[in-house]
């Protein structure tokens, strides 16, 4: 990590920040994100995405559920942007309406998993022995059970009215075994290092020497493992809602809108289309933004990574 | 080698059993497979009611059900569907058809996805290196009921340009296949190629990204220049310590991959009509029918487990250091 500072505090120098202060770590890796253009877009978008699909609705004059009966399968126009369906709904308001759950879904289901990735993961790599076998076990055991077959078990059966919510708790309880089997490897080397091993014997609590030692250590590996979680996350929704079993008519979710759009794709390709683009721009975006975050908070990891000279 | 394999066997049916008794409580508790009785119009007389509900064994608690159940499909009865058919016969036409989307899946995807990837990092940034990265990115962003779909409508595209039926997209086989064993083989062909060509997309697009990273980290290793430098041509090297090192971490990808593939299937059954497990168990929730949701998740957990048996076994065959144990 020493080259890359020394590196950025000349650049600093020359664009007339202070030079004798060090450029924070966190102004670090802001730069070097922002010198990645498709991560910068991708964000961008994101956050267009999400403040608009909130934003934009009360401003159109079609809710999700009004009926044009004037336009009924209509393709894009000036009146309906992304055209109508079979039933003259407006698609752009019903994709928007989609879009929220989706995003809510991926936002919140990203954070929890991520949280429990890294309780569970450092609490085995730390203190090992019968925590970090039950535990692993358990992790063994998730990963086997049929998570998909068992949300869509469950969740049909559950309030429609909070459907959004055990969703996000269905998700986030399968979501988090990989990644924690990456925290627990990096906390078990982590444990041994000498900053560590001096903390257990300065009489610091176990509790103390996770939260302030191990899991900054590890942040980088949850902040890229949260953004790439969100994309999951959005896919398991929809995917979900594409058999029928997650959110459910009259209510409409990007997968939702994709299993009535495939039916008629070939006769009527933009009912399909564009929920199904609006999706992958989602999905496209926060694996960018991922990407982009590995590289800037972990330079070394790609080691022949430079810029072509 | 034998006894850390069996070792991981014995912890594998473990771990099938319980996962397969966690899934059967909660299918019990969540399904109510008397609804479609009860909620007929007119009801059926009450007596008709108990007997279905004796029939699928519904009056004992749930850990005696399991018992039960679990004791039959040992002897490989895996009781019977709602609707009173028994499992064991359907399971084998059904996995049998799963496995052959699977199989050729996971294998197409697996080979095609390394060998993009170890392209892509020996020729990196060359053009075809980024077409190859921005390719695979988009692929991965792409859920499999978006590529489906898209795939439909460019094998119409060019059926309608050939003229001919060149690929099917409903179902396994054409009902109306005659004709000596050729033209069945054939037609089963022609119905192959769109779904398991869509199942190895995802697999090419995940495995060319991880395989074009464990690469170059290889390509960067000291080894390999002392390979060049020994005598080696670059071919020689790249492929014989280049690739079979960077293969390593492929294992263990591959053990994770399976379970994505799985339900990849469960889409791609879906949309192409393919009367497997993946349609199954989607039917299965809709019937509210708990057998046939404990027979599909011993298959997928055995799928599960069973390449994370493989991966172990490509594990100790590309890398020496963990053959003793």
């Amino acid at each position: 990590m020493s080259e890359p500072v020394t590196t950025e505090s000349a650049t600093s120098a020359k664009s007339g920040l202070d030079a004798q202060k060090f450029a924070s770590r966190r102004n670090l890796v802001w730069r070097r994100f922002l010198r990645n253009r498709p991560a910068v877009a991708a964000l961008v978008l994101l956050v267009l995405f999400l403040v608009g699909c909130y934003a934009l609705p009360p401003l159109l004059p079609y809710s999700y559920t009004d009926l044009d009966y004037y336009a009924l399968q209509q393709p894009p126009s000036t009146a309906h942007w992304f055209g109508t369906t079979a039933i003259g709904q407006d698609l752009l308001a019903l994709t928007l309406r989609g879009m929220q759950k989706s995003m809510l879904i991926g936002v919140f289901v990203a954070i929890i998993s991520t949280v429990i990735a890294a309780t569970v993961g450092a609490i085995a790599g730390y203190f090992g022995g019968w925590r970090d076998r039950t535990l692993m076990w358990i992790v063994d055991l998730l990963l086997v059970v049929p998570s998909f077959i068992v949300v869509a078990i469950v969740t049909p059966r559950l309030g429609s009215g909070d459907r959004v919510f055990w969703l996000i708790v269905l998700f986030s309880v399968f979501g988090w075994m990989i990644s924690s089997r990456i925290v627990r490897g990096m906390t078990m080397s982590l444990r041994e290092r000498e900053f560590v091993v001096a903390a257990r014997y300065m009489g610091v609590s176990n509790t103390r020497i996770i939260l302030r030692h191990i899991l900054p250590n590890v942040a980088s590996l949850l902040i890229i493992d949260t953004t790439l979680n969100v994309g999951t996350a959005i896919l398991a929704e929809t995917g979900l809602s594409f058999l029928g079993f997650g959110i459910q008519p009259p209510d409409v979710s990007l997968g939702t809108l994709i299993a009535a759009g495939t039916q008629s794709a070939l006769t009527f390709p933009w009912v399909f289309l564009f929920p199904a683009g609006v999706l992958v721009l989602i999905i496209l975006s926060a694996n960018l933004v991922g990407d982009g975050l590995r590289d800037a908070l972990d330079p070394g990891a790609r080691p022949l990574r430079r810029k072509r000279t | 080698m034998t006894r850390f394999l069996a070792r991981r066997l014995l912890n594998y049916v473990l771990l099938l059993i319980l996962a397969s008794f966690l899934t059967f409580t909660l299918t019990s508790l969540s399904f109510k497979p008397l609804d479609s009785l009860e909620s007929r119009n007119p009801r059926p007389p009450q007596a008709v009611i108990d007997a279905k509900a004796a029939e699928l064994n519904l009056n004992n608690p749930i850990p005696i059900r399991y018992a039960r159940w679990a004791s039959d499909a040992v002897t490989g009865d895996f009781g019977t569907t709602i609707t009173g058919q028994p499992i064991a016969d359907e399971l084998g036409r059904r996995v049998g058809v799963s496995l052959r989307l699977l199989v050729i899946g996971a294998v197409l995807g697996t080979l095609i996805g390394v060998v993009v990837g170890a392209w892509g990092a020996i020729r990196q940034y060359h053009l075809s290196d980024r077409v190859i990265t921005v390719a695979s990115l988009l692929l991965l962003s792409t859920p499999v009921f978006v590529i489906a779909p898209l795939l439909m409508l460019g094998a119409l595209r060019v059926n309608s340009i050939l003229g001919v039926q060149l690929f099917e997209y409903i179902g396994e086989t054409s009902p109306d296949a005659v004709g000596g064993w050729w033209n069945q083989f054939v037609d089963r062909v022609q119905h192959l190629v769109l779904p398991s060509f869509t199942l190895a997309l995802m697999g090419i697009a995940g495995y060319s990204r991880y395989q074009r990273n464990a690469m170059l980290d290889v390509l960067g290793q000291d080894f390999i220049r002392t390979a060049r430098a020994k005598g080696l041509t670059r071919r020689q090297a790249l492929f014989k310590h280049g690739l079979r090192t960077a293969l390593i971490p492929m294992a263990t990808l591959f053990a994770y991959g399976v379970s994505g593939l799985v339900t990849g299937a469960v889409f791609t059954e879906k949309i192409f009509g393919w009367h497997g497990m993946g349609e199954w168990v989607v039917q299965g929730i809709a019937t509210q029918d708990t057998n046939v949701i404990a027979a599909v998740t011993v298959f997928t957990g055995a799928a599960v487990l069973l390449a994370g048996l493989l991966s172990d076994v490509i594990y100790a065959a590309l890398d020496p250091r963990v053959r003793v144990r």
